[in-house]
């Protein structure tokens, strides 16, 4: 059976850490990284990349547009 | 197995280049990024950005002009449907934005927005309500809700004093020049979709030169000044901020909608 | 010669917005300019130009207007009088930071507050010392006859396209109100859009791909680069004093004394030298033309020539204090005016230059 598995990108430097798109993703993917940003911000990351389906649903209400998704159609 | 997903062929979302590189000036959370952006979106998949002016307001989206990679104006305090209205007058041709705050569009520039939706002028409002003074530093807005505390309200809006908050956006409806009246928020997946198919026919009613103002509220967060964390704020907002500023369309079509 | 017309001072302007090819006006109704927009109106300039008039909701309203068509490209104007031009000062500060053009004109009344709609003076101080908030000057121009109206529309443009700034017709309820005959230019074709596309490369009229985005903007929160454009301002204004000083002599060559003044104080007060004349005294006479820049040199040297100076205007004392600046010590420097709409006689100007200069 096909499966729908997906990535996301955060631009680290870029993010404020305002955690809006932990609660957005339905798979619980994201997490807050220990470490912090150029900016003293403690950066969202795939914390868990297994569960990712590709949804875009923290990149589109990421404030500050930092995720990139992608998403493939995996065969095997 | 990552480095496998992560092909230009497999690109599912990436933020459009009609928003600059430029680190947005918001706090984190804020909503005024995501507004930004499903505007430029729309403006790029309607392959608009040729065409387009964009009116900057006073307030936390003064700086617009740095993030929204078309031609820009800056407006002064409450001026921009006043300059929207110069500018469209002159391109009828051209698509016409401002983007306001409540401090600027519903206190300051109330004469000037009541003012260009009665003459119908061809334009997009897109409004911002947070219920608070953002850049000035949490002063209390026309929009401040009863009872909730700001810098100049320490111990909550009293109405008695102050007013009621003022409904700008349910006042304009009632105008014939406004076309199209909607309110909606971007704090979750869901009414980021909608509020962004809001902005496109906001848009395409200019295009399609309906005759009046597309207007579009979006009830936002202000993290800093309702000092909060931006997930409290956004969960304060549906608790406090909806019941009084309800989601939703208020005039499709020139129509008022009757629920 | 062109076609003559009798007509009002504001319908000068009025005729003359339209035949310069202007692209737009916005105002508001106050007297004692209203007849700039009535004519405007009736006129229906956009069937003859395509020239957009349209009647705002305020004062403020009108020159955030003509921000928004100055920033993308157009010839844009608008018009008050005194208490409306308070109104547009923060308009005015913006475009002048923004670097915007547009010919403004003030028919101006008697103050302060609502005053009076007899004609004064009295708005000298705001209209060349800046007027709105922050370091600015804008031109000035102050015509003194129903033909210089008509006239000065057309500099105003060239003048504010040149420098990309405001720049003002200062005019009184006098100049506004009265009519003369006017020789007409013949009408002019509104800028194409290629043409604004070359006239104006900096405004915002659509993004095209091949530059980046115009901003137009008085804002920098960045305080080094705001001294810069603040210096860059300065000297935008340092050129404008080299170069567009203009002014009017009247027998001024074997003059004792000499009077300075603009506008409808200039007709009075040539009919005030020729009174003098029949009493022998030799007086002369200069109009500054323009009150920013203001013709300082020209009055320094005459300074040089003359016993004593009377600044005649329509108000408590305002030009004098150029002129003061201007003649540095070299001789007195007296004012003499009536104000709240009072216009002074010829021969009050005559009998204050013999008590305040001649006596004095």
């Amino acid at each position: 059976m096909a499966k729908i598995k997906g990535a996301i990108v955060v631009d680290v430097e870029r993010c404020k850490g305002c955690e809006v798109c932990v609660g957005a993703c339905p798979t619980n993917v994201i997490g807050m990284a220990d470490n912090v940003n150029g900016k003293g911000y403690h950066f969202a990351y795939m914390a868990d990349a297994d569960a990712c389906i590709g949804c875009t649903n923290c990149a589109i209400v990421c404030p500050d547009g930092v995720i990139t998704v992608y998403k493939k159609k995996m065969t095997a | 197995m990552l480095k496998e997903i992560i092909q230009p062929e497999n690109l599912a979302y990436k933020k459009t280049e009609l928003m600059t590189d430029t680190v947005l000036s918001y706090c984190p959370g804020c909503g005024h990024g995501t507004i930004h952006r499903l505007m430029m979106d729309v403006i790029e998949e309607l392959d608009a950005w040729e065409d387009t002016i964009g009116v900057a307001p006073v307030g936390c989206s003064v700086l617009a002009y740095e993030f929204m990679n078309v031609d820009m104006q800056q407006a002064a305090h409450g001026r921009a449907p006043a300059v929207a209205t110069g500018i469209k007058r002159c391109w009828p041709d051209k698509l016409v934005f401002t983007y306001q705050g409540d401090g600027d569009l519903a206190a300051i520039g109330t004469a000037e927005t009541i003012h260009a939706i009665n003459r119908g002028e061809n334009i997009v409002i897109v409004f911002v309500n947070n219920g608070i003074y953002g850049m000035t530093g949490g002063q209390m807005a026309p929009t401040t809700l009863p009872n909730m505390k700001s810098s100049t309200s320490p111990y909550g809006r009293d109405v008695d004093m102050m007013g009621a908050p003022l409904k700008i956006t349910e006042l304009i409806s009632q105008l014939p020049g406004a076309y199209y009246v909607t309110r909606q928020a971007v704090h979750t997946p869901a009414h980021v979709r909608k509020t962004k198919k809001a902005i496109k026919k906001a848009f395409q009613n200019q295009i399609d030169k309906k005759g009046g103002v597309s207007f579009v509220e979006v009830v936002s967060n202000c993290n800093s000044g309702w000092k909060m964390t931006p997930v409290q704020s956004n969960e304060w907002m549906v608790d406090n901020m909806f019941p009084f500023y309800p989601l939703g369309d208020i005039k499709v079509d020139g129509e008022l909608v009757t629920k | 010669m062109g076609e003559l017309k009798l007509m009002k001072g504001n319908e000068a302007v009025a005729e003359a917005a339209i035949r310069v090819g202007t692209d737009a006006y916005f105002g508001y109704p106050i007297t004692p300019q209203s007849e700039i927009i009535e004519y405007l109106m009736a006129e229906k300039p956009h069937e003859r130009t395509g020239m957009v008039v349209l009647q705002a909701e305020s004062e403020v309203a009108a020159i955030n207007m003509v921000y928004g068509a100055a920033g993308a490209g157009k010839k844009v104007m608008t018009s008050s009088s005194s208490p409306g031009i308070s109104l547009k000062q923060e308009g005015i500060s913006y475009m002048a930071g923004a670097e915007l053009p547009c010919v403004l004109v003030n028919v101006v009344r008697g103050g302060p507050g609502l005053g009076t709609i007899q004609p004064s003076q009295a708005d000298y101080f705001q209209s060349v010392k800046g007027g709105g908030h922050g370091d600015y000057k804008m031109i000035v121009l102050a015509p003194a006859s129903v033909q210089e109206m008509y006239d000065f529309v057309e500099t105003s443009y060239d003048l504010a396209f040149q420098y990309r700034t405001p720049v003002l017709i200062l005019t009184d309820g006098v100049i506004g109100q009265m009519m003369e005959k006017v020789e007409v230019s013949e009408q002019k074709p509104r800028w194409t859009d290629e043409e604004i596309a070359k006239n104006t490369p900096w405004a915002t009229f659509g993004k095209k791909k091949d530059r980046e985005r115009n901003i137009i903007t008085s804002l920098d929160l960045d305080s080094a680069r705001m001294e810069q454009h603040n210096h860059h301002l300065m000297r935008k204004y340092e050129e404008i004093k080299e170069k567009e000083v203009r002014f009017e002599k009247i027998n001024c060559e074997d003059a004792d004394y000499l009077l300075v003044a603009y506008g409808s104080s200039a007709r009075i007060s040539q009919k005030a030298i020729d009174l003098c004349a029949e009493k022998g005294i030799k007086v002369g006479l200069l109009r500054p033309i323009t009150l920013f820049p203001f013709p300082e040199k020209e009055i320094n040297e005459m300074a040089d020539k003359v016993k004593g100076i009377l600044s005649v205007e329509m108000n408590a004392g305002q030009m004098v204090e150029d002129i003061l600046l201007a003649v540095k010590g070299k001789v007195p420097v007296e004012h003499f005016g009536r104000m709240g709409g009072i216009i002074h006689s010829p021969q009050e100007v005559v009998e204050a230059l013999e008590q305040k200069i001649i006596g004095g």
